[in-house]
């Protein structure tokens, strides 16, 4: 009965129900509403999938207005996919959260934390969603403020200065997005997607169009954190409540990659973007450097959360080097990483914010003899770990061998021998962890003050988190299927504007419902 | 000499824009940066305005003997810009007030010293 109204929902959903959040203003009944809206946005993202995958587009016209005057909700696979990524583990955060929140935030901060994150998913989920380059924006500006406000939350006062550098840093990625989105409306008149699209395609190598893009590559490079435009991320990922590192982490930037690829392949078009603009040797570039730069600050880290950071920009580097290489494979690959590095980041720093719950230290020296005293928490981000390495049967594994596959389908030797060299990089941060945390004593003897296994609310999603590793790293067929499924779509020109659109307006429902009554 | 004098709303765009973006970036001082990031982000609504204007039309309203209009919808979309930036200085300055509640200083060098963000 409501299912066309699907589209729209794990938007308003979220953004009514944290208000609501904040009336109720106690911690446990903010916590429970937060997680059931969050749970049904992640149900209707699942079925969106399936519905996507099976029937192709689905357009919804919100207020019954008409695209391209009206303002268009449109899902296909791509956008399907990390809709149903960022709503689950958004979920599984919120489940994790109670036990992580009541230790590291004030109690009178409880609703606000929760409030915020629900104004976090729905910004979120409206980017994905949102088939208008305008709205996108606002959407971005909506994730965007919640998330500074998240990262602040966190006792230690570090996190004031690191959410200040990344709310200046992100305002002005946003405003260069908004500049950009402002020279194709001069040019074409319009800011439907699929009209720009169309339109962009007749003003060949218009001036305005040019800098209109520039504008839009570097605003969203800063949102997503590519190389030398990541200096907000390492303070605000390190400082932020464990929870939100662990949410951020696994979605924020996700969907910031996945604004990049709305924008090359379905505004602009891959060819525009790579044949006459040459970014991707730009992006090429930038993606090895970030890969190899980025893992080796990791490994000389002391602090796990910032080592985690580093790693999260260098594994962004993947994603981006996936879409650079300009076949429909590479990016299968990235879209592909962006699914895969979301369930192992997510599990990484859910088990550090268990660590840190219990020893109220994210140190290397913490994590000493803690493959005795918290055996779960550590067998979860041994195994997380060995995916972020890329270790056979598990989820890292598929992404990076789809990665290398592209490399070589286009010859590019190097490119896939640096892959794996990466990927031994990662084997020394992860390794310094293991090693600490089964091969050393604990500092101080654990008889004074035992430390014990992590609450079960916390290994509950981290548990999930992992065995969706595992899964996803042995039977790829859904992850697979929807990423090539998408890339295939994304990339075919013409494509996305010939496909007739599953035409669902709240208008016709309206009128339905009206014939019902 | 036409070229700057007939884009002349664009050229003070270019300046704002310029001038917000070096104040982010070199004052020192938090509610400064937070100044600078205000005028950068103005500049941009008044290119959208500019875009929206035509030449000898009418303000977007009907009335008897008016036949050309300028284009509303710059107009709608930059006001829920300025209402963004509105909101984004907000959380700024919040941000700025809990910074001087927890450092007992707002410029930059000062806590930066007391605190290494990494």
């Amino acid at each position: 009965m409501f299912e066309q109204h699907f589209p729209v929902l794990p938007i308003i959903l979220p953004l009514i129900a944290a208000p609501l959040c904040m009336l109720l203003g106690r911690s446990q009944l903010a916590w429970l509403l937060a997680t059931i809206v969050s749970g049904i946005s992640f149900c209707m993202a699942a079925a969106l999938l399936v519905m996507t995958l099976d029937q192709g587009v689905l357009s919804y016209a919100l207020g019954g207005w008409e695209a391209p005057w009206g303002i268009e909700m449109r899902l296909d696979v791509a956008n399907a996919l990390v809709l149903s990524v960022v709503t689950g583990i958004s979920t599984l955060v919120l489940v994790y959260a109670k036990a992580s929140v009541a230790k590291e935030i004030p109690v009178n901060q409880h609703t606000l934390f929760y409030t915020a994150h629900l104004m976090c998913l729905a910004g979120l989920s409206g980017i994905l969603t949102t088939g208008d380059a305008f709205n996108l924006f606002v959407f971005l500006e909506i994730s965007s403020l919640a998330t500074y406000t998240l990262v602040s939350l966190a006792s230690d006062r570090r996190a004031l200065t690191a959410a200040f550098r990344y709310l200046v840093m992100g305002t002005i990625g946003a405003t260069f997005i908004l500049i950009g989105v402002g020279m194709m409306y001069m040019k074409t008149g319009t800011l439907n997607m699929l009209d720009l699209a169309a339109l962009i395609g007749e003003y060949d190598y218009n001036r305005t169009l040019n800098t209109g893009l520039a504008f839009i590559l570097i605003g969203v490079c800063i949102k997503l954190a590519l190389f030398p435009l990541h200096m907000w991320l390492p303070p605000a990922y390190t400082h932020a409540p464990s929870a939100v590192s662990a949410f951020l982490a696994s979605t924020a930037t996700k969907v910031a990659v996945y604004v990049m690829i709305r924008f090359i392949f379905t505004i602009y078009g891959a060819e525009y973007v790579f044949y006459r603009m040459g970014m991707d040797v730009i992006l090429l570039v930038l993606a090895i450097v970030a890969i190899f730069n980025c893992s080796y600050v990791a490994t000389v880290q002391s602090n796990v959360k910032t080592m985690l950071a580093y790693s999260s920009v260098a594994q962004i580097g993947y994603m981006i080097l996936g879409i650079s290489l300009v076949t429909a494979a590479g990016l299968m690959a990235g879209l592909l990483h962006i699914f895969n590095h979301a369930l192992m980041k997510g599990a990484l720093f859910m088990a550090v914010g268990a660590v840190f719950y219990r020893t109220g230290s994210v140190d290397i020296k913490a994590f000493r003899g803690l493959g005795k005293t918290m055996p779960w928490t550590m067998a979860a981000f041994t195994i997380a770990g060995l995916s972020i390495i890329g270790v056979p049967l598990t989820a890292g594994f598929v992404s990076k061998w789809y990665l290398v596959t592209a490399a070589l389908e286009q010859q590019h030797w190097v490119i896939a021998f640096l892959v794996l060299i990466g990927s031994l990089l990662a084997v020394v941060y992860i390794g310094r962890i293991l090693e600490a945390a089964y091969f050393k004593e604990a500092v101080e003897p654990v008889s004074e003050k035992t430390i014990k296994e992590a609450p079960l609310m916390m290994l509950v999603p981290m548990w999930i988190l992992v065995l969706a590793n595992i899964y996803f790293g042995i039977d790829t067929s859904l992850s697979v299927t929807a990423a090539d499924a998408a890339a295939n779509w994304l990339f075919e020109p013409g494509a996305q504007s010939a496909a007739q659109a599953v035409s669902q307006t709240s208008a016709q429902a309206a009128s339905e419902m009206g014939a019902a009554r | 000499m036409s070229f700057i004098v007939d884009y002349y709303n664009y050229w003070i765009v270019v300046f704002l824009m310029m001038a917000g973006f070096y104040i982010v970036i070199s004052a020192n001082n938090l509610v400064k940066k937070i100044v600078g990031l205000n005028i950068f982000q103005t500049s941009v609504f008044m290119m959208y305005i500019s875009i929206g204007k035509v030449q000898g039309g009418s303000a977007p309203i009907v009335a008897d003997g008016i036949t050309s209009y300028s284009n509303p919808l710059p107009h709608v979309l930059i006001l829920t810009a300025i209402v963004v930036g509105v909101a984004t200085t907000a959380v700024g300055l919040a941000l700025v007030v809990r910074i001087k509640r927890a450092y007992g200083t707002v410029e930059e060098n000062e806590f930066e010293d007391k605190d290494a963000l990494i």
